[in-house]
């Protein structure tokens, strides 16, 4: 059969780094590296499964076609045409074909159809052509039946995946007066250069300031400016009554379901423990997802303040001020609070193997936690703080910072691949160097934030696929089903299926690429990657059912991007926490009544912060009156009435004479 | 002399303060050897075979027998203040049931009262304890409040009073708890002047958020005293302790470990080369939390105690087998005995029912039983954990802790072989229960000699009240701060040497610098902050509305180069 000889062959073009993995990469001598092959080495097998069944989508083709001739036996014994078309040619002349091919037959209408392509979604690849119309993904199969004058599109059995989905952005972020030099133009356009279809923006509300206000700022200002669809994330900054009316009618009514809340900015953003609490229970409740900015903001003011304190004040100090250990306390921490609301969490930003360690730990403990890396703590490291270009040092600033260790893009990128982080986020805040300039005498100062939404989607190739660790399928769940279905988008994202948004890339995985600030889509005059090569990227991007990258050009149109409104009580998350829920309740012990003798205690120290005129500190400020339950229980009222009375040793306190004593004896 | 010897022990002349201990087998942390030991004046002044001692001594025949040095319990509550009352065991009760066991050191805490000074607490005490305590003990001091004050009473204590290990607490919401900042600001304090903390490791916060959940379902007996504290929440004050020692270069001491969560997050750190030391109590490593669920009130309230014993069965076996692998380090019994009728005071709110169990008698014995009968641990290890390591800690050593020359004369002749029943009805404590009831337990001690006296023979207790010395203990010990000091000279912080930035600045509002943003736009009440160390906030106030939305900040793709007039190679980014 010339279909499977084919795949045959293809197969043998696409594992070569599975057969000597880590060759293809810079850093073939890293020893842990190769530890982790023995786990991935099953993928080469995995292949031989995904191209055939193609039988679950037949019922969906015959209904698409309803009125067509043949069904799938037919179908398939026709052979696709792209296949007898390209028959002859070997793996070395379809690219160039690729690159020279694609013809567009008739360019005006909205009609797409994508021949030859396969088709690669998170659970299977497989042969198929993709007809797209309104935008939306209208038919999926072989010898598909389409109106004339579509425009075709020549695959050439290169790999169609999901549009990518970066599910963390910060396109209009405030800082002092000024703004991201990435607005949402700037920003969605970079996005759709790298393979990127979808962003979810975040909201940052000033602290007191309404949420919806800024919601619906964030949102004009995306309508009028996206060039993709988009989705928001409404940041917390503080915790209190008036915001939990706000959070309902965000999530019920303006199509939110996820909330950051932080634990870092001490006295501006940070929430207490017992805020956190409140919050998660809250969120819970409302069916949300909680979005972790996990560092420990008390740790870092003192830390800051040292580090000032000892003249240090360039980048270096933002690395040496927050490091990666209270990361790890702050995710450590958000894990025993997201267990015991039975809340989920999800962590953004992971930057260190320590964090991620403890994020992989929990999720074998059972916990419903998501970790999410980013480009940069992907792809780099946090060595270019000491750099001693200042400007260059200041462009790697953010929080929490990139590792110092050179090993953790290695170690994240394996996490990623075996599942235990789910999702990449680019994080892209971009800052031009005159604004994080602002910081020049003091790096606490220096505006927070990266560039890489362009980056991403070639990076994780680059860094997980290219090098052996991660499979096709494995990519697209990281860059954009995952994230699709957290944030629940799925399958409307994040999947090529019928029905599906044309949100579509085709992936070139040998394309090399050199990442500089002079070709780059993002507004800044730097980029954290500059000079680095990066294996894989996008051929052709359709967002919406419209070709908008296309023979390295762009063609977008600002403000076409949607809102897409997400609902909340995400099934990929919150069917667990249901279960667990039901099964959760604690349960008291029926006893008799305790009918012992009771010691007397005196009255007045209880409910009451034993002594308070001795209180010297004035730091120590009075807690309100509320939740005190343990304060009572403890008080140590200074010295006692009967200090004086010596206790006769061995004199025992029985049953009083009258009293039962099947309850309260002891043996 | 070699023709006395006989069965048992015997007392050749009862007046001297002499004593001569032939034929036992001297067990030290290092090694085990057979000699004999000749002591004088409380102090051990020969150790070897065929001494030549002045006449008239006392001889004890140890019969190849294990003579091991005597117990250190480095954490206890006797006579300690609550509500208007105190814990029925006294100094002179708890030491008695701590020489019974092989204990010949006691290490109690002082809990002043929040806002009181620590010093006047100490006083009060050391008064106490001097009056009853029959063997040594020294003292901790807990830190309940945090400021200029404390800070220089502490120092006091550390220099002058003879403290040097101070107990902070991450729980007790209100009352004890310190925050993160506090914390950090006394352990960088007792970093630098080389005292040890100790932590009562459990998230506070979470804990009364969870008690008030509870008592809202109606749960409000001693099980929703678990219930309300799950291990994790130990487990995650203990990593959270761990991180800001580590940050701070602290030792760093866990006091109370009972579950295995909490256990294996002190092993991990000690992996990862932290200077941490944990130490489980005799009840963690003897009984578990599933008594909290007895249908006897009585029963199941007197295991209250926080962190509370894990309701998983494993626990002990785990927390054994940590200890003896140097995963944990030392341990104590924190024994802090109410009567029924005081944890009564909780009968219908957990919450409010007082927290302590016994055990300063059993824990030499249960170790034994549970950790080297079992063959987990060898004799040697037996005497680090239950007083060598201690005595170490506590900078005591080699006074306490060893049989040497020149060591105090705490001994005990350790019986392996015997075996007795824990119960209520023969223990030396006043409590009228034990949480250990009806267990079986394996070696106890068969002579027991303090400060070169023997106090405990032929299952006889001799011991007088207010012969117990406090002994002062010195910062800086070994044990803790030799890497400390070490990473202190390596971890100096340095900045990278770099010309001035002095390419263009972007204009940004500074009237925000320093000062809350735009303090009237916030209308939470809760949020007021006084004015210091808001170094963080300046860093990163968003100030004012940003209505640079409908102005472009600069048109696209334009890069801002350097200035006309200045040097490149600052601020190129190639």
């Amino acid at each position: 059969m010339s279909h499977f000889e084919r795949r045959c062959n293809k197969e043998e073009d696409l594992p070569v780094y599975l057969a000597r993995p880590g060759s293809a990469s810079q850093s073939a001598s890293q020893s842990p590296r190769q530890k982790s092959y023995g786990m991935f080495s099953s993928v080469e097998g995995a292949f031989e499964n995904k191209s055939i069944a193609l039988e679950s989508y037949c019922a969906q083709r015959k209904r698409s076609r309803s009125r067509g001739t043949g069904g799938p036996p037919g179908s398939r014994s026709n052979g696709p045409q792209a296949r007898s078309f390209f028959g002859g040619t070997s793996a070395a002349d379809s690219v160039r074909l690729c690159v020279s091919l694609p013809f567009h037959l008739v360019p005006q209408s909205d009609r797409l159809l994508i021949k030859g392509g396969r088709v690669v979604n998170d659970d299977l690849s497989f042969f198929a052509d993709i007809y797209l119309e309104d935008g939306v993904i209208k038919q999926l199969g072989e010898n598909l039946i389409v109106p004339g004058g579509v425009k075709i599109i020549e695959a050439n059995g290169r790999m169609v995946i999901p549009g990518g989905i970066d599910v963390n952005t910060c396109l209009q972020k405030p800082y002092l007066g000024t703004q991201t030099v990435d607005d949402f133009f700037q920003g969605t356009k970079a996005a759709l250069a790298g393979g990127t279809t979808m962003i979810v923006d975040h909201v940052t509300p000033q602290p007191g300031a309404s949420l919806l206000q800024a919601f619906e700022k964030w949102q004009e200002a995306a309508d009028k400016k996206s060039c993709c669809d988009y989705s928001l994330h409404v940041d917390i900054p503080h915790w209190h009554e008036g915001v939990k009316e706000e959070l309902e009618v965000l999530v019920q009514e303006k199509g939110i379901n996820s909330f950051q809340v932080y634990m870092a900015y001490k006295d501006l953003y940070q929430m207490t423990d017992t805020q956190l609490y409140e919050a998660f229970s809250f969120l819970k409740e409302l069916g949300a997802v909680v979005l972790v900015h996990a560092e420990n903001g008390d740790l870092i003011a003192q830390e800051q303040s040292k580090i000032l304190g000892m003249g240090i004040t360039g980048p270096e100090g933002h690395a040496l001020s927050r490091p990666e250990e209270l990361e790890a306390e702050a995710v450590f921490r958000a894990i025993t609070l997201g267990n015991r609301v039975n809340c989920p969490v999800y962590i953004t930003k992971v930057m260190s193997k320590s964090a991620a360690d403890i994020v992989a730990l929990s999720r074998k403990k059972g916990s419903v936690v998501f970790g999410e890396p980013i480009t940069a703590s992907l792809a780099t490291d946090g060595t270019h703080y000491w750099s001693k270009n200042w400007a260059k040092a200041a462009a790697f600033v953010m929080s929490p910072p990139l590792s110092p260790d050179p090993t953790t893009p290695d170690h994240l990128n394996s996490l990623l691949a075996c599942g235990d982080l789910q999702v990449v986020g680019s994080a892209h805040c971009a800052y031009s160097t005159s604004q994080k300039a602002i910081g020049k005498d003091n790096f606490t100062l220096i505006p927070e934030g990266t560039n890489g939404v362009e980056e991403r989607m070639s990076f994780v190739w680059d860094k997980a696929v290219a090098v052996g660790k991660m499979d096709e399928n494995q990519f697209v769940a990281v860059s954009s089903t995952n994230a699709a279905k957290i944030f629940n988008l799925y399958p409307r994202k994040g999947r090529i299926a019928v029905g599906s948004d044309g949100d579509i890339v085709i992936w070139d995985p040998d394309k090399m690429k050199t990442i500089t600030a002079k070709t780059q889509q993002s507004a800044v005059e730097y980029n954290i990657f500059e000079g680095m090569e990066c294996r894989g990227g996008p051929l052709v991007v359709i967002s919406q059912g419209k070709i908008v990258y296309e023979d390295g050009k762009l063609h977008v149109q600002q403000g076409v991007g949607r809102f897409i409104p997400r609902k909340p009580f995400a099934d990929y998350i919150y069917q667990r926490i249901t279960m667990r829920s039901k099964t959760m309740a604690a349960r008291g012990v029926s006893r008799g009544m305790y009918d012992g003798p009771v010691y007397d205690i005196p009255a007045t120290p209880k409910y009451v912060t034993p002594a308070p005129s001795t209180k010297t500190s004035p730091a120590k400020n009075q807690p309100p009156p509320i939740r005190n339950l343990h304060q009572s229980n403890f008080s140590l009222s200074g010295a006692q009435v009967d200090d004086n009375v010596p206790r006769r040793s061995g004199h025992r306190i029985v049953a009083p004479p009258g009293g039962r004593s099947n309850i309260t004896s002891l043996g | 002399s070699a023709g006395h010897a006989s069965q048992g022990c015997v007392w050749l002349c009862a007046t001297s303060d002499r004593l001569l201990i032939k034929g036992g087998r001297i067990v030290n942390d290092d090694q085990s050897f057979y000699a004999d030991i000749y002591m004088e004046d409380g102090l051990i002044k020969q150790i070897g075979d065929n001494l030549i001692v002045p006449g008239g001594v006392k001889i004890i025949e140890a019969n190849g027998k294990m003579v091991i040095p005597g117990g250190i319990d480095i954490h206890t509550h006797f006579q300690m203040p609550y509500r208007g009352t105190t814990t029925v065991d006294d100094f002179s009760q708890g030491t008695k049931a701590a020489l019974a066991g092989g204990t010949t050191m006691i290490v109690d805490h002082v809990i002043p009262d929040p806002g009181s000074s620590l010093i006047e607490a100490f006083d009060r005490w050391r008064e106490w304890a001097d009056e009853k305590a029959c063997c040594d003990y020294s003292l901790h001091v807990d830190i309940t409040h945090w400021n200029d004050s404390v800070k220089q009473e502490v120092e006091s204590l550390l220099k002058e009073k003879g403290v040097n290990s101070f107990q902070v607490y991450m729980a007790y919401k209100d009352l004890y708890q310190m925050s993160n900042s506090e914390l950090y600001e006394i352990f960088t304090f007792l970093g630098e002047m080389g005292g040890i903390v100790q932590v009562h490791a459990e998230n506070g916060e979470i804990i009364a958020e969870e008690q008030a959940r509870m008592l809202q379902m109606g749960i409000t007996g001693p099980e929703g005293h678990v219930l309300s504290r799950p291990e994790e929440l130990e487990a995650e004050a203990v990593f959270r302790a761990i991180t800001i020692a580590s940050q701070t270069n602290c030792p760093l001491y866990v006091t109370k470990v009972m579950s295995k969560s909490a256990a294996d997050i002190i092993s991990q750190a000690r992996k990862k080369g932290n200077v941490v030391f944990g130490e489980p109590i005799t009840a963690s490593l003897g009984t578990d939390g599933t008594h909290y669920w007895s249908k006897n009130w009585a029963k199941a309230a007197s295991f209250v105690t926080s962190p509370p014993l894990s309701p998983d069965p494993t626990t002990p076996d785990y927390l054994n087998t940590l200890l003896a692998s140097g995963d944990l380090t030392l341990t104590g019994s924190a024994h802090c005995a109410f009567s029924v009728a005081q944890k009564a005071i909780g009968k219908d709110d957990f919450t409010q029912i007082p927290e302590g169990v016994n055990g300063v008698e059993e824990r030499m014995s249960l170790i034994w039983d549970k950790a080297v009968v079992t063959g987990k641990m060898d004799e040697n290890t037996f005497v680090a954990v239950t007083s060598t390591n201690a005595a170490k800690l506590l900078n005591l050593y080699p006074r306490k802790g060893r049989i040497a020359v020149g060591s105090d004369s705490d001994l005990v002749i350790w019986d392996s072989d015997a075996i007795r029943t824990v119960t209520a009805k023969t223990h030396h404590s006043a409590a009228e229960y034990n949480v250990f009831e009806g267990m079986e337990l394996r070696g106890a001690p068969l002579v027991v000699i303090c400060q070169g006296k023997i106090v405990l023979e032929d299952g006889k207790l001799q011991a007088t009240a207010g012969s117990g010395r406090f002994i002062p203990c010195s910062p800086f010990p070994d044990f803790a701060y030799k890497r400390i000091k070490a990473r202190k000279q390596l971890a100096v912080l340095r900045a990278v040497p770099r010309g001035m930035y002095d390419g263009p600045v972007s204009d940004f509002s500074p009237m925000s610098r320093g000062g809350t943003p735009s303090a009237s736009a916030r209308t939470s009440p809760t949020k007021q902050t006084p004015p210091v160390r808001n170094l963080h906030q300046s860093g990163f106030s968003l100030a004012g509305a940003p209505s640079t939305e409908e102005t472009p900040i600069r048109p696209a793709g334009r890069r801002i180069v350097v200035p006309p007039g200045g040097r490149s190679n600052i601020t190129s980014l190639s």
